[in-house]
């Protein structure tokens, strides 16, 4: 039996190995189905990581190896070129690689790191042929980054989720031609400092509320339809315009990577991520998560803060201090579409819970409420609020001692 | 000079020449596409059909009936993934019940095992996510799900294995009468045998007029689907058809064999034989009419859509017999073609052989495949094969499972994969979920590696699907 094993070596697995490791947790194991731990901040070579954690702006590798440096000399272990194939109920991984072939091993605790997964085109369900050229946004950087491939000349972006706005800069400074990048939602699902810096600053038209409706070519994409969409969000016709493209990059969203995690039987949320206590443990006791594999961030400083928790967390499993038992729950109230966490229990050493979340619209000088049974319990002012941008408030402990349920809502 | 040239290589081109290779012959198969199973057989809805739908009587009827018979043997034999999960016709009105009730004799006077007609509480019990509205069905224990574009390679990479020329990416343009038998030209040089054998589906009319006369017309009827994850194609275990009524055949849901869920397909006319894109619309009209049949379905989970088109033909069924002496058709071969397909390959061969073809057994014929499949191994197994190869130690596609050895062994077959679909037919890397946004770039790597050629001429799909365009 191993103390602790974190699947997936990307910022929240390394972040989770070192707060277990300064809680004095000796036998860690990453497994990691890459060959280098840092999972996908490795393609991610544009500054702007690190600011909150490091108070300077990193690239992503440069994030990773901070991280990987701190973990030298701890004695943490990684089985690299890993991949982790199942999860079972009684904390057992079962992984395969070519240096140890395929094991199983069990361990006392357990952190899900594994991230997300871009959704694709089948899963929005864009019609038309079906020619080559039409890529994901991450596998189009995947080319471009770490192997030196440019995938197209003229492109496309569907979605304006970041990673789509951080290729639409990178490819034009290539020598692509960005010919739009077109958004189904009236508002950018990406960081407002992106949409300034990777669309604005090199004139790509960002058209909101349109979408792609049409694939065309045979063998290549030749090109693409696009159309603007009513408030219900279908194509309203005779709005089509035609774009000469050869390639298609989709940034429309990513899906936090649960299959170990629904094996196991865990219960999984709305965000499709585990459905976590205040200290990320999961719903199966022992078995922790954090980072892209709960819910989608925006910013690695604050994976690597979550990912903290849990693995000072799964320290305090390991050596036999566990949680309370009495839980409040956490409910979504007017214009939050999820929280994490969705349960909050007693703690004895931590004075205040921190609670992350992401609203449904735009909205401008609200305020967030947290409401318990009968009152307002305490509140944030907010300037401005996206759906593109992950918010935290931090709740005092005492100020949950009576309820059993609170809402997080956003009065307007 | 060949004995029998077949032209196309989907699953009935390559059924014919599997049936042959079985024979002292020279035989090869012209394919325009730059792989087999590039047509109707890889976009349609992959069931075996158990044979009460073609008029009893008829030559689809015995074909239908007699492929239905042979595919749980020969998918053993061929090492194709293939399961007998049963169908059941769906009624959801008395008048469906009556066309039940005449479906379930039509099938019996063609010879098919085990119909039965299940009524309300049974058929719920069989299928817990059917709509209320669902009141009975003809259950037919002998139909399945296969790998369509599997069945077809699997057939093809034995005949060739076993001598059979395979010819990719050479389209015939033109056939003329010599003196032995006929002339075929392609766009690689012109290639003459004794017998013809036109296997080019929604094609076969074209290639039939280059060298009869015109005596029927291909009607393309596309047929569009969707493709759901796993977490659906665990809802359900037969293959569900709606009863067919005036208004059309309705459309069917059925796990498929990978563990998917198959919803479609429509059935609409189209100019253009190769036109095989998807349109909202009838992806809307598909749910709509699926929505009879069950409303368990969450089409959030869909991964992807795609379309086939059928060879109907102004003649009706299956035409297959000689156009001119020694010019044999298999031509309009629309559904159930690909239950049908090793039926007609025999066929082909007994009215190759009545018409004066000797078909004497080629010594050393080897018969059989079989392909390895990580995930299906067990711990041992999985073991032991990555301690002599440990490239299968080596997971690249996440979503299936399919590991680098899987990939490498796939461009080393009797057919080698050479293209992204390619590894993706023979493996199922990116089959799944993501559909190959993770490992599409590494099979590129991998494919440029075993095929000694730079990453920038791997190809997606056909010739001309290239998919980078310049190294920085
Ligand atoms: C393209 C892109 C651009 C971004 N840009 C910025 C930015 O500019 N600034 C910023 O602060 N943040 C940015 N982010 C956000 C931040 O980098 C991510 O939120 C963060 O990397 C998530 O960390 P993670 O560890 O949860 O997931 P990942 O980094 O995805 O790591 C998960 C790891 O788990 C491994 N894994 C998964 N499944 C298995 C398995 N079964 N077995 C073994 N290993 C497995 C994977 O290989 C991977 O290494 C960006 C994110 C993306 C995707
Ligand atoms: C939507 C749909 C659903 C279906 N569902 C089912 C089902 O569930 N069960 C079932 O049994 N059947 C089904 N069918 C029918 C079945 O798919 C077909 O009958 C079968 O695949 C036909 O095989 P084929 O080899 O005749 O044609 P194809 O697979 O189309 O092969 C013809 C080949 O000929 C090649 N070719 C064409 N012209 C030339 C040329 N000039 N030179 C060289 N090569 C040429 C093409 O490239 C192609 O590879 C369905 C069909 C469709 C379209």
């Amino acid at each position: 039996m191993r103390d602790l094993i974190i699947i997936g070596g990307g910022p929240a697995g390394l972040a989770a190995a070192y707060a277990a490791y300064e809680k004095g947790v000796r036998d860690i194991l990453i497994i990691e189905r890459d060959a280098k731990l840092g999972g996908i901040l490795n393609q991610c070579i544009h500054n702007g990581f690190g600011l909150h954690r490091f108070g300077e702006e990193l690239s992503g590798p440069e994030y990773a190896g901070r991280y990987i440096a701190m973990l030298k000399d701890t004695g943490v272990e990684v089985y690299s070129d890993t991949m982790v194939l199942e999860l079972r109920p009684d904390r057992t991984v079962c992984a395969v690689s070519a240096a140890r072939g395929y094991v199983e091993l069990q361990a006392k605790a357990i952190v899900l790191a594994m991230g997300c997964r871009e959704r694709t085109r089948g899963a929005i369900s864009i019609p038309g042929k079906r020619p080559s050229g039409v890529f994901t946004a991450g596998a189009a950087q995947r080319y471009l980054n770490m192997e030196g491939w440019l995938c197209g000349k003229r492109v496309v972006i569907l979605g304006s989720g970041d990673i789509g706005l951080i290729m639409a800069r990178r490819m034009t400074l290539e020598g692509a031609k960005v010919l739009a990048c077109v958004e189904v939602m009236p508002y950018s699902g990406g960081l407002n400092r992106n949409i300034v810096q990777c669309l604005h600053d090199f004139d790509i038209p960002l058209y909101l509320s349109h979408t792609v409706t049409d694939i065309r070519g045979d063998k290549r994409l030749t090109g693409v339809t696009v159309m603007k969409v009513d408030d219900r969000r279908m194509p309203i016709p005779g709005t089509e315009m035609d774009f000469d493209c050869d390639t298609l990059l989709l940034s429309v969203g990513l899906i936090p990577e649960n299959e170990l995690t629904r094996q196991a039987g865990i219960t999984i949320s709305k965000t499709n991520g585990p459905v976590v206590f205040d200290n990320m443990e999961t719903s199966l006791p022992g078995v922790f998560a954090c980072g892209n594999v709960v819910h989608v961030h925006d910013l690695v400083d604050f994976v690597s803060e979550e990912a903290a928790r849990a693995g000072s967390a799964a320290a305090d499993r390991i050596f036999g201090k566990l949680p309370g038992e009495s839980a409040v729950s956490v409910l979504t109230g007017n214009a939050v579409s999820y929280t994490v966490p969705q349960y909050i229990r007693d703690s004895e050493n931590e004075k205040a819970v921190s609670v992350s979340f992401r609203v449904n619209k735009v909205m401008e000088n609200v305020t967030i409420e947290v409401q318990g049974k009968e009152k307002t319990l305490c509140s944030y002012k907010r300037a401005h609020m996206a759906p593109g941008e992950m918010e935290k408030i931090v709740i005092p402990r005492v100020l949950l001692k009576n309820e059993t349920a609170v809402t997080v809502a956003i009065k307007e | 000079m060949y004995d029998v040239l077949i032209i196309g290589c989907g699953v009935v081109g390559a059924a014919a020449a599997y049936a042959l290779s079985r024979y002292d012959l020279r035989v090869a198969v012209i394919e325009k596409e730059n792989d087999v199973a590039m047509g109707a057989s890889r976009a349609n809805s992959a069931i075996i059909h158990a044979g009460f739908d073609p008029e009893e009587g008829t030559l689809d009827a015995l074909l239908n009936v007699r492929g239905c018979a042979m595919a749980e043997e020969l998918c053993r034999r061929l090492d194709v993934p293939y399961k007998k999960n049963g169908s059941l016709v769906i009624s959801f009105s008395p008048e469906e019940d009556a066309a039940i009730d005449r479906l379930y004799a039509r099938g019996v006077a063609n010879g098919v095992p085990g119909l039965r007609v299940v009524g309300y509480d049974e058929l719920h019990e069989m299928e817990p996510n059917l709509t209320p509205d669902a009141r009975k069905a003809l259950y037919a224990p002998s139909a399945g799900i296969v790998s369509p574009w599997d069945y077809a390679l699997a057939m093809a990479e034995v005949a060739v294995r076993n001598g059979t020329g395979l010819f990719l990416e050479t389209e015939v343009t033109g056939a003329k009468k010599s003196e032995e038998g006929w002339i075929i030209r392609t766009n690689r040089g012109d290639l003459e045998a004794r017998y013809v054998v036109n296997c080019a589906g929604v094609h076969s009319g074209e290639v039939h007029d280059m060298a009869c006369p015109h005596t029927f017309d291909i009607i393309p009827c596309k047929g569009q689907y969707f493709l759901l994850d796993k977490s659906e194609g665990a809802k359900f275990t037969h293959t569900l058809f709606q009863c067919p009524s005036k208004v059309g055949k309705g459309v069917l849901v059925s796990p498929t064999v990978h563990g998917n869920l198959i919803v479609g397909p429509d059935a609409v006319n189209v100019p253009d034989p190769d036109d095989t894109s998807t349109t909202a619309q009838q992806l809307a009209f598909i749910k709509r009419a699926a929505a009879k049949t069950t409303s368990a379905v969450d089409y959030r989970a869909q991964i992807r859509n795609f379309a086939g088109v059928r060879a109907n033909n102004s003649a009706g069924g299956f035409i297959i017999s000689f156009g001119e002496k020694g010019w044999l058709d298999a031509a309009g071969i629309k559904s159930p073609g690909l239950t049908a397909a090793p039926a007609i390959g025999e066929y082909l061969a007994e009215l190759l052989e009545k018409d004066g073809l000797a078909l004497n057994p080629r010594a050393g014929f080897v018969d059989g495949r079989k392909v390895v499949r990580f995930k299906e191994l067990s711990s041992e197994e999985k073991n032991s094969l990555i301690a002599r190869d440990p490239r299968y130690g080596r997971v690249i596609c996440r979503c299936e499972t399919v590991t680098e050895g899987e990939i490498v062994a796939s461009t080393r077959t009797e057919i080698p994969a050479r293209t992204v679909d390619g590894v993706k037919r023979r493996t199922n890397a990116g089959m799944g979920r993501c559909q190959g946004g993770f490992c599409g770039p590494r099979v590129v790597e991998i494919l440029a590696r075993e095929s000694g050629v730079e990453m920038k001429d791997v190809l997606k799909d056909k010739t001309g699907s290239y998919i980078l365009s310049e190294k920085l």
